[in-house]
């Protein structure tokens, strides 16, 4: 921050010069989710019954495994960049905004990382 | 709130204004999204999660989330289940609907105030329509 000057006051305080990537970001796992969702849902409707053995079945072959491993990548870097944008908006005082920040950039990769391993898991065996 | 006349022009003002499709969209734009980013993903990840731990624990997940015939808590999230599945549906589709919007918007098309009005609108019908259809075909077919 500067010494009092109005120039002085105001370095800093504009465009970080990196807006451009998270908004592009945004609209492409946008997409990303135009395809991936209505293929989870139209999956799920078309599912004969929801016991364990169909869905699970379903689930383990490996085009809809890649489809719900995509998804959960795509989806959760999409919540990640909009919850991003919302806690921006709210919250502006210093350890509310720490903690957001710290929120915003563990939480997501822990859910997608879950989210792929179970898929895994699912596919290749086990349980 | 509404304090001018409806026949007479207002500029845009902090207090005085009156709800129109485009804000009440935008703002459902957010809280679905975030809806679905807590709610949705949370809910994703407890159904990935059961069935990749089998059989037991996909029962488990059923019964609290849906049939209510697991220990005598799930009979009560079953219902709270029910309606949180139903409301998420019909947060993706309005999600998608007025995501779509931005798409249009963000070409610099659709600002017209009557044809954002009406697109306004037209998401919040199709949201419903939707729902409305994904579950009469859930419900009917299983």
């Amino acid at each position: 921050m500067g010494n009092g000057t109005s120039i002085g006051r105001v370095r800093g305080l504009g465009s970080s010069h990196q807006g451009t990537h998270h908004w592009l970001a945004s609209r492409l796992t946008a997409v990303g989710n135009l395809i991936l969702l209505p293929y989870l849902l139209i999956s799920l409707l078309l599912l004969p019954s929801y016991d364990f053995a169909s869905v699970h079945g379903w689930a383990a072959q490996p085009v809809a495994a890649t489809a719900l491993i995509l998804t959960f990548i795509n989806t959760f870097y999409h919540a990640r960049l909009g919850v991003q944008v919302m806690l921006e908006d709210y919250v502006h005082e210093a350890p509310g905004k720490l903690l957001a920040w710290v929120f915003v950039n563990f939480v997501p990769f822990a859910g997608a990382a879950f989210g792929v391993i179970s898929v895994i898991r699912i596919a290749l065996g086990g349980a | 709130m509404a304090q001018a006349r409806s026949n007479r022009p207002i500029s845009p003002h902090l207090q005085i204004w009156r709800w129109g499709p485009a804000m009440l969209v935008s703002i459902l734009h957010r809280v679905t999204g975030n809806g679905l980013a807590f709610a949705g993903l949370g809910l994703l990840l407890w159904w990935v999660g059961a069935i990749a731990g089998g059989e037991q624990s996909y029962l488990t997940f059923t019964q609290y989330v849906w049939t209510g015939t697991g220990p005598w808590l799930s009979s009560w999230t079953a219902i709270l289940g029910k309606l949180v599945l139903i409301g998420l549906t019909w947060a993706f589709f309005q999600h998608l609907a007025t995501g779509l919007r931005h798409f249009v918007l963000d070409i610099g098309a659709g600002y017209e105030l009557h044809a954002n009005a009406r697109w306004s609108v037209l998401t919040l019908v199709f949201s419903v329509l939707a729902t409305a259809l994904f579950w009469a075909f859930v419900l009917t077919s299983h």
